[in-house]
């Protein structure tokens, strides 16, 4: 499982990110960014020009090969079982979806089986999240903060976790993409 | 770091409240129940489980509180406006039909969801002949409901979402203020009732041409879910409506083949007699 997030300047980043990864990448991406509520958003349009992004409703079963886009107004968490399941609860860092509330629900379902990515954003959010997917084993990532056009959330992130690599995007693509023949992240 | 709850602690805390309490959280989805559970312990400063339910034992006030947050009484008035303009187009036409019209909102949280429908019903002019049944397993938000009071901070999104439902009044004419509150008008209010039902161990009680209960259902896991379909099928007149939240699914229920779907976006779906 790869969990991206991003916030403000990070679309363009996805987009690369998207359009540069090979098509037979063989996991399960799930991306959350933020949004303004109560706009119709054509993020999903915008980002399923190359691959179709599926936004999960309650209790949908995750599927390999797939990328799945966190629902405007939602917690997007996972259940054991492998299906997904939204929270309607309050927002967090003044943000539903959050970006740690799916990063603790994919290092708790995934462990060393989950890859973080945090890109280019004006919030603290994600930072907590990316450090529970390390901590379960995982691996956290962060868009290089001298990349990103606002880098409040990545550099947050690096100053909470040590451990997160920062990463520019050419790199980010090479990780990805050696990640995809490491059998023990293929779900 | 905030530490993961178990499934096995997360298993003996639930089996403790429904002991001690009544209440039973069970068939609750296990992801976001836990994510309640740690919040609150957080937002109690503990850091063990254990000292969690030994408080648990011992004190009815703490356990009301921590109910009153682990239920999410998250709400809005006219959340997602276009399934409200759905409502007023499709439904509330063919509610027109019936000489008195019986409406069920299960979770209803504080209200902010029934006074919407109120809202449209009045304007529909049916509120006369409408009975509204506004229940939920939270008093404290149900005693809140009753008082129909809204911190006035809110007011100016509603009114957007009130405007983006097909809404053509001047919104503001629904409700009076006093200090940092907006109050619904009483007169809006004249046939809501509020009251205590459990979807988990509670009864059918009435008959209704509609019942909402809108993310309500994603607190549950599958099995209680299809439990509280065959109730809501029980308690629907034949063809009687039903509406759920905007990313709530029946898809993924046995139950589905009772139901015809009217409105797959906004997910208004309807008995089959
Ligand atoms: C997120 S609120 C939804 C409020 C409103 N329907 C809306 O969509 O804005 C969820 C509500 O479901 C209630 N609830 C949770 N479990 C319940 C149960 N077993 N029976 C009745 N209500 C329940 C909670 O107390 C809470 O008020």
């Amino acid at each position: 499982m790869i969990a991206i997030g991003g916030s403000a300047g990070s679309l363009a980043v996805l987009a690369e990110l998207l359009e540069q990864l090979p098509i037979s990448i063989d996991c399960t991406m799930m991306i959350i960014v933020h949004r303004l509520r109560n706009v119709p958003s054509d993020l999903d349009r915008l980002l399923s020009l190359k691959a179709p992004i599926i936004e999960p409703e309650d209790k949908q079963p995750v599927l390999r090969r797939r990328i799945y886009l966190a629902p405007q107004n939602y917690h997007l968490l996972i259940e054991d079982d492998g299906t997904f399941s939204l929270d309607y609860s309050e927002p967090l860092h003044y943000s539903r979806p959050s970006i740690d509330v799916s990063f603790t629900s994919v290092a708790a379902a995934y462990g060393p089986r989950a890859a973080g990515i945090l890109l280019s954003g004006a919030s603290k959010d994600g930072a907590a999240g990316i450090q529970q997917i390390i901590a379960a084993g995982g691996a956290g990532i962060v868009q290089d903060p001298a990349t990103a056009l606002f880098d409040t959330m990545p550099q947050a992130a690096l100053d909470r976790c040590p451990a997160a690599q920062p990463m520019n995007i050419t790199e980010m693509i090479h990780f990805l993409t050696e990640l995809k023949m490491s059998a023990e992240h293929d779900s | 770091m905030i530490k993961e709850i178990s499934n096995e602690e997360l298993g003996k805390l639930v089996r403790l409240i429904h002991r001690q309490y009544g209440y039973d959280f069970s068939d609750y989805a296990r992801s976001s129940l836990k994510r309640r559970f740690q919040r609150f312990m957080d937002h109690a400063s503990m850091e063990e489980i254990t000292e969690l339910s030994d408080r648990l034992l011992q004190d009815v006030t703490f356990f009301e509180h921590m109910a009153q947050f682990i239920t999410v009484n998250v709400t809005e008035m006219f959340l997602d406006p276009l399934f409200y303009k759905t409502l007023r187009e499709q439904v509330l036409p063919r509610l027109a039909t019936y000489p008195t019209i019986k409406i069920w909102h299960a979770g209803c949280a504080t209200g902010e969801e029934v006074f919407s429908m109120a809202i449209l019903l009045e304007e529909a002019g049916l509120l006369e002949r409408s009975r509204i049944y506004a229940t939920d397993l939270n008093t404290v938000s149900l005693r809140k409901a009753e008082k129909a009071r809204i911190p006035l901070k809110c007011m100016k999104d509603y009114a957007q979402n009130y405007l983006l439902s097909g809404g053509v009044e001047d919104f503001s004419n629904y409700y009076t203020t006093d200090n940092e509150h907006a109050v619904i008008q009483e007169a809006l209010r004249r046939n809501i009732l509020f009251f205590q039902h459990n979807l988990v161990t509670d009864q059918v009680f009435n008959e209704f041409q509609l019942i909402c209960c809108r993310n309500v259902f994603l607190y549950f896991n599958r099995l209680l879910q299809d439990r509280v379909l065959r109730l809501f099928y029980d308690s629907l007149d034949p063809l009687g409506y039903l509406a759920l939240g905007l990313k709530e699914s029946m898809m993924f229920s046995e139950e589905n083949i009772r139901f015809d779907s009217i409105s797959p976006v906004h997910k208004i779906f309807r008995r089959k007699s």
